[in-house]
């Protein structure tokens, strides 16, 4: 298990440092740095001054040395706008997104697996051809306009939820947290089932697909053989097989919800890192974008590591298989 | 015992293309939606001249005529079927130029996306060797990366404009197309007809193009198709991020973004609309994708 | 229930397919009983429909197929009329079944001890999950498995293919059952494990008195094992009756094909027999009896249906032409 752990993480280190390579060709190579990390509007002095101070006026291979021991030591630049170090303001915002992106998953898991599990089960129901017709739907709605529906009936005609913003927080171990509070699971509500819609897609799918397999599979006749009651035989039999591909793919799925929050987050004005990725663009307030393509290089890898892992103490086959080798 | 030999009937046979249709046509869903879907090219491409205004010409554009509800008439006894937006624009015909621009941006990106993506996975696949390991290196690490973040990415490093969103989504789909193509082209590569044109020592450039491409294409024809769709989706997505195309071309996702600021006082058409035109354009092209998936399926052949 | 009363007493059971391609006829009129203790062995060819017997006495029969008709008497109660929940309360706890391939059979992704435990728990929920897992090691002991405290947290895929099974068997053995239905359990075997599993299944049934319903296609296998032998075909018992009888004296033609077509050190040197041609489909049955295509001794008397005769004492066939002359060769 241990070998396996290592070559992945090897294999991740190497994967940040060829993306922090191209995030710094693509700034100080393609784009021009001056512009890309200069307040444009700091005057002649100023500019001098800054370009000494980054080395810009440096070779290009101990410019990159100098960008890698910056980045090691948390220093990605400073945002123009706000005037403060760029991975400090995204790091601030990192709560926001995780707490979408991990709802919008718990959310898709509890809606899809059920529905998935159902349609596995009774094929050739009218209600299973539904949820799959209701499935296609589910992909090809493009999520912002969905959004923008959902705010327009449950906010804007029927009142019943907040349209825009985060709600209440409170600090659960140095984290603020909005989904303890009821008026922040009022806000939390829609933007995470807005995201929610593109994943639940794919866990029925993919739970129904699993459950149509399983079902014909000896051990589930095994299993009745038994006298187990039906409930347990699809709760626990049925259930653990499916959840282990289910898990894999919303686990790699988990990344793009987090990048996909940046469309949830603009439409929703959730206070998270893609809002402010998006006010970036916008404004050109470039280090924020170099410091959140580095940090969302980061998350990623992290979270396929953490899939790999996951996987392998879901299923035992894939641990002994290593341990054999 | 001698036999009789029974004289069979002439049996009519079927070319493939006819084949290909009949079974295209088992699904009625996915006729429909291809009936749709060639309605919506159709629309596209002659909006100038099926539009029954146009809402680009200033000088009929008035801002009187802003925020008016779907069904109002105007000035000239015509109807603004759906409403117009907040600069007094008729919104069908502003949607009719925007499934153009929209339609026109995705499939120009797709083909592109095809083209390059195809040769890739070629030579990947005819070279083989480290020339192959490299290419899938690089296609495997691109896919691990959502697209929207690869195109965020891609537009923050290149800047702004119509040129540059669809660099940015060709770069964002070539990945894909150069898989595929990759992957039928290792099977093919390895059947004896191409050991046969080696053997006749046709040029490099012969046997793929003319000898390994044509097998290739069913599984081409159907990533072509969804990732199209993906394509017209993430280009809309950033256009109404605003990061997408410029106002001069008003995408569909655009339109969606414009309405945005009216919709909280209750204007819902304007984002609406456009919206439902969006939808209709991706799901008609998806299950048409789909059927044609379960048609091109060598496992699925009778 | 009376002391005379058997375990199973199966009457003119009849379980059909309804597909989209016709009704498939796989049990057609199946009748046979099972003492206490006693052995039984059900043999066929593939296609015989003897596993589908096993499945409609046990309750499992998958749709598009169903028991039609008939009845199936467990210690007295016929097991049709008994609701879903009545039926699973039997599975298990008194009725249980081996399957024949222990890989898929145990749930590759749960312990062994979670698999024998819920055995236990569906039937009794007021034992402990300690003594559950008392008994299962004890269970596991049972069935030869060394170190059974180690292969309880084990998966199954840690276990040799014998070791599977003897762990099936094990689980069918945990409530006590009356009877147990092994449809093929050694089939999936290697030939030296097949012979060890059989001698401690024979072991088990007269050290416990249950009874046991053993399914193959192996005559070689029931001849050592059951007291009780049904030959099937087409989906009807043709032949049953005590195993060294039908063995030594087989009357009907097709049980006097297979034991032909046995290779024994009596026939050595000699032309082993083949019954010429193939098991019909099921969906295609011949009227009459099903087996007149293939039989040397079959005419037009065999176009209608043969009904269950008792030419000798013990032993019940359907046939027109059986063959009661002791002395007839095997094979002519």
């Amino acid at each position: 298990m241990s070998v396996f752990i290592i070559r992945r993480l090897i294999q991740s280190v190497i994967v940040v440092a060829v993306m922090s390579f191209i995030v710094f060709v693509g700034v100080n190579v393609v784009g021009d740095p001056v512009d890309m990390l200069i307040n444009p509007e700091a005057d002649q002095a100023e500019i001098a001054r800054v370009i000494r101070d980054l080395g810009l006026d440096r070779p290009l291979h101990e410019q990159y040395l100098f960008f890698v021991k910056n980045a090691l030591q948390g220093d990605l630049g400073k945002s123009f706008i706000f005037g403060e170090s760029a991975l400090k303001l995204i790091v601030q915002r990192i709560p926001a997104t995780f707490e979408l992106a991990l709802t919008a998953l718990v959310m898709a898991v509890f809606i899809g697996v059920p529905l998935g599990v159902y349609a596995g089960m009774r094929p050739t129901a009218m209600s299973s051809r539904a949820i799959m017709a209701g499935s296609i739907l589910g992909f090809s709605l493009p999520t912002f306009w969905v959004g923008l529906m959902m705010i327009m009936v449950f906010a804007v005609m029927l009142g019943w939820l907040p349209s825009t913003g985060r709600g209440d927080t409170v600090m659960v171990m140095g984290i603020e947290v909005s989904f303890l509070t009821v008026d922040g699971l009022r806000h939390l509500f829609m933007p995470a089932l807005n995201l929610a819609l593109l994943k639940i897609s794919l866990v029925i799918r993919l739970a129904r697909a699993g459950t149509r397999e399983a079902m014909h599979q000896d051990y589930v006749k095994f299993a009745r053989a038994k006298g187990l009651s039906e409930t347990r035989v699809i709760l626990v039999h049925v259930l653990k097989n499916i959840m282990i591909p289910v898990v894999t793919v919303l686990g790699l799925e988990f990344g793009s919800l987090i990048a996909f929050s940046v469309v949830t987050e603009s439409v929703f004005a959730w206070p998270g890192m893609g809002k402010l990725l998006i006010d970036s663009l916008h404004n050109l307030d470039r280090p924020i974008i170099v410091a959140y393509l580095m940090i969302i290089v980061l998350v990623f890898v992290v979270i396929n590591l953490l899939v790999d892992i996951l996987y392998s103490v879901l299923d035992p086959r894939v641990r002994i298989k290593d341990a054999g080798q | 015992m001698s036999e009789v030999v029974e004289q069979a009937a002439p049996v009519a046979v079927e070319t493939p293309l006819q084949r290909f249709v009949s079974d295209f046509c088992d699904n009625k869903i996915a006729v429909v939606a291809f009936v749709v879907l060639v309605s919506v090219i159709f629309i596209a491409l002659f909006a100038p001249w099926i539009s029954p205004t146009d809402p680009y010409d200033l000088a009929k554009v008035s801002i009187l005529d802003s925020r008016l509800e779907p069904g109002t008439k105007n000035m000239d006894g015509g109807t603004f079927w759906l409403g117009t937006d907040s600069a007094g624009r008729d919104l069908l015909s502003s949607i009719f130029y925007g499934l153009r621009i929209s339609l026109g941006v995705g499939v120009m990106s797709g083909v592109i996306a095809l083209c390059i993506g195809s040769a890739i996975g070629l030579m990947a696949a005819y070279y083989g060797g480290k020339i192959d390991t490299l290419i899938m290196r690089i296609v495997d690490i691109q896919l691990s990366f959502p697209a929207i973040l690869v195109a965020l990415i891609l537009i923050s490093v290149l800047g702004k404009g119509v040129d540059k969103v669809i660099i940015a989504l060709v770069l964002v789909q070539w990945a894909y197309y150069a898989r595929t193509v990759r992957g039928s082209a290792l099977v093919e590569r390895n059947k004896e007809y191409i050991e046969a044109a080696t053997c006749l020592a046709l040029g490099n450039n012969r046997i793929v193009f003319r000898h390994l491409l044509p097998n290739c294409l069913p599984p081409l024809i159907v990533v072509g198709t969804v990732q199209t769709a993906h394509a017209i989706s993430l280009e809309a997505t950033l256009s109404f991020l605003g990061v997408g195309l410029p106002i001069t071309e008003p995408s569909l996702g655009l339109l969606i973004a414009n309405g945005f600021e009216v919709m909280l006082s209750g204007l819902y058409w304007v984002s609406f609309f456009p919206g439902i035109a969006l939808l209709i354009t991706i799901v008609s092209i998806n299950l048409v994708g789909d059927q044609l998936r379960d048609v091109l399926n060598p496992r699925l052949q009778k | 229930m009376t002391a005379d009363t058997p375990t199973l007493d199966v009457r003119d059971l009849k379980t059909h397919f309804f597909t989209k391609a016709g009704v498939a006829k796989a049990v057609d009129g199946v009748s046979f009983t099972v003492g206490k203790g006693e052995v039984v062995g059900l043999v066929g060819e593939s296609g015989s429909g003897k596993s589908v017997t096993g499945f409609s006495i046990i309750g499992l029969v998958d749709p598009p197929g169903r028991v039609v008709s008939g009845e199936v008497r467990f210690k007295g109660q016929n097991l049709l009329d008994l609701d879903a929940d009545g039926m699973r309360k039997l599975r298990g706890d008194r009725i249980a079944m081996i399957f024949q391939d222990p890989m898929m059979t145990l749930n590759p992704v749960l312990r062994v001890d979670t698999q024998m435990v819920e055995t236990i728990r569906a039937h009794d929920k007021s034992v402990s999950k300690a003594d559950a897992l008392a008994r299962a090691r004890d269970a596991l002991g049972q069935v030869g498995i060394p170190a059974p405290d180690e292969r309880l947290r084990s998966y199954p895929h840690q276990f040799s293919g014998g070791m599977r099974q003897r762990v099936a068997i094990a689980i069918a053995l945990l409530n006590k059952p009356d009877l147990i239905i092994a449809d093929e359990p050694t089939t999936a075997l290697d030939v030296t494990i097949q012979g060890q599993i059989l001698y401690e299944a024979q072991k088990l049934c007269r050290e416990t008195g249950t009874s046991m319903i053993w399914i193959t296609h192996d005559l070689a296998v029931v001849a050592g094992l059951a007291d009780k032998i049904c030959v099937m075909y087409g989906g009807r018992v043709v032949e049953q009756g005590g195993i060294d009888d039908v063995l030594d004296h087989p009357v009907h033609p097709y049980t006097r094909g297979l034991l032909g077509s046995v290779p024994g050190h009596n026939t050595r040197g000699q032309r082993l027999y083949q019954i010429p041609g193939m098991a019909p489909s099921l969906l295609n049955l011949p009227q009459g009896c099903a087996f007149q295509a293939r039989c040397p001794r079959a005419d037009d008397a065999c176009s209608a249906e043969p009904q269950i005769t008792e030419p000798v004492a013990g032993r019940e066939i359907r046939c027109f032409h059986p063959h009661l002359d002791a002395d007839e060769e095997i094979g002519a």
